[in-house]
């Protein structure tokens, strides 16, 4: 299908974007890579009036940084190149390995983290990472520049605190050692996880995909696992505060008995026994 | 052409195209409509099938997931552009690893199987028939003919399947 009209404006420097945000309010989406976007345009599920294309603003808001502890990565750094960087490889390799797994490869050429995390889809692999390794989100708008926990972040299903005018620019994270491992578990090639487990740093991060409306924290698996709890025991809890969705590929009580049987398996696989 | 249309410039294939289209206006319409190459199929128009995968500055990218406007100042290549037809019979060795290995049957994906195996073997080396099922993974044959296309793809990268 064809997307309903709308007027384009490509921005040429993130003042610019935030410009047209401002002047357009919710009428203006920002868009990325489009890959989230471009989609549900297509069916219509959304119609906005202005498009802020962001896609070309390079420089600082694309690439990988590793100094001081800290992995500063641009928001419009694509999945690809996160799935390949050296750096992350040596400084997060558990990000680095979930956005390998990302849709599939064209893709990964094309879409962004930003707009991954701006579009924050509880099936999506890259918004649970995040908040596994207790990211860091840069916001800017109007006001200046601000950092929001990714804890913080999500709000509802497609919701995040992002305001209208708002733009992510940055992603930070800790440079993180320690096991990890990350279950995605669907049917089809290339399709979301009908439920996800990440493990971040030997467990002190557990986060949930298509668990609830947004990504969601395990937080009794990983006070178990901090508490010298079995890997099978902790498990057993991966679902206690999840309130998951019914569809087609599976109700809510199958999405609990994955998330437990997942959990499981990412805790053994990052090395808690 | 309504008001609110750009102008963009892309090379598509070697050749410079100045285009005035609608913002909404997919990148895959753009080239099958506009310039006129329609080797570039559209299968599902949802993402998911991967019949207009094309490269866009040398790495595969799904035409249908793309507006047109995002292609400014791009590099692109169809299937209409990958065989090196300077030289009399320059089929490229992916094409020529299909033909030899047979694989297709309708042959409606192959122009975005062909592609996508291209890219896939400029982003990863040392790829096995593992690794070659699952790059394509986004590339659907409608036909199964998967078998022939797995053979061609690791036979041009220099493998027995």
């Amino acid at each position: 299908m064809i997307p309903a009209a709308f007027d384009y404006v490509r921005a040429g420097s993130v003042e610019e974007a935030l410009a047209a945000l401002a002047e357009h309010g919710d009428e203006a989406k920002l868009m990325a890579g489009g890959h989230s976007l471009i989609p549900l345009m297509r069916y219509r599920l959304v119609t906005p009036g202005v498009v802020v294309d962001v896609g070309n603003l390079n420089g600082d808001l694309r690439g990988i940084g590793v100094a001081d502890g800290t992995v500063s990565i641009g928001a419009l750094t694509r999945h690809s190149e996160l799935e390949h960087s050296a750096e992350l490889a040596d400084a997060c390799p558990m990000l680095a390995h979930v956005a390998s797994v990302v849709g599939d490869p064209a893709v990964r050429h094309r879409g962004t983290l930003g707009g991954s995390l701006a579009h924050a889809d509880p099936a999506s692999d890259l918004p649970a990472a995040v908040l596994a390794l207790g990211a860091t989100l840069v916001a800017r708008g109007p006001g200046g520049q601000r950092e929001i926990a990714a804890a913080d972040f999500f709000t509802g299903f497609l919701e995040s605190v992002l305001a209208d005018d708002e733009m992510l620019t940055e992603i930070r994270l800790p440079v993180s050692g320690g096991g990890w491992n990350y279950q995605k578990f669907n049917r089809r090639a290339q399709d979301w996880a009908i439920v996800g487990v990440v493990v971040a740093e030997d467990a002190k991060g557990v986060s949930l995909v298509n668990m609830g409306s947004t990504p969601m924290r395990a937080t009794a698996v990983e006070q178990a696992v901090a508490g010298g709890a079995s890997a099978a025991d902790a498990a057993a809890m991966a679902a206690d505060d999840a309130s998951p969705p019914s569809d087609l590929n599976g109700d809510a009580e199958y999405r609990g008995h994955l998330a437990r049987v997942l959990t499981e398996r990412a805790l053994k696989a990052a090395g808690i026994a | 052409m309504p008001a609110n249309a750009v102008r963009i410039s892309l090379s598509v294939n070697g050749r410079s195209h100045d285009l005035e289209v609608e913002p909404r206006t997919l990148l895959v319409h753009a080239l099958r409509d506009e310039i006129g190459l329609t080797g570039t199929n559209i299968g599902c128009d949802s993402s998911s099938c991967g019949a207009c995968t094309i490269l866009v500055d040398g790495q595969s990218a799904k035409s249908c997931t793309m507006l047109a406007v995002q292609a400014e100042g791009c590099d692109i290549t169809t299937i209409e552009g990958l065989a090196d037809t300077t030289d009399g019979d320059g089929l490229h060795p992916m094409q020529e690893a299909f033909h030899q290995c047979h694989g297709l049957q309708c042959g409606y994906c192959t122009p975005g199987m062909i592609l996508a195996s291209v890219s896939l073997l400029e982003e990863y080396s040392d790829l096995d028939e593992q690794g070659v099922r699952a790059g394509l993974e986004g590339n659907l044959c409608r036909c199964t003919g998967y078998h022939n296309i797995v053979k061609a793809v690791l036979s041009a990268a220099g493998k027995e399947a």
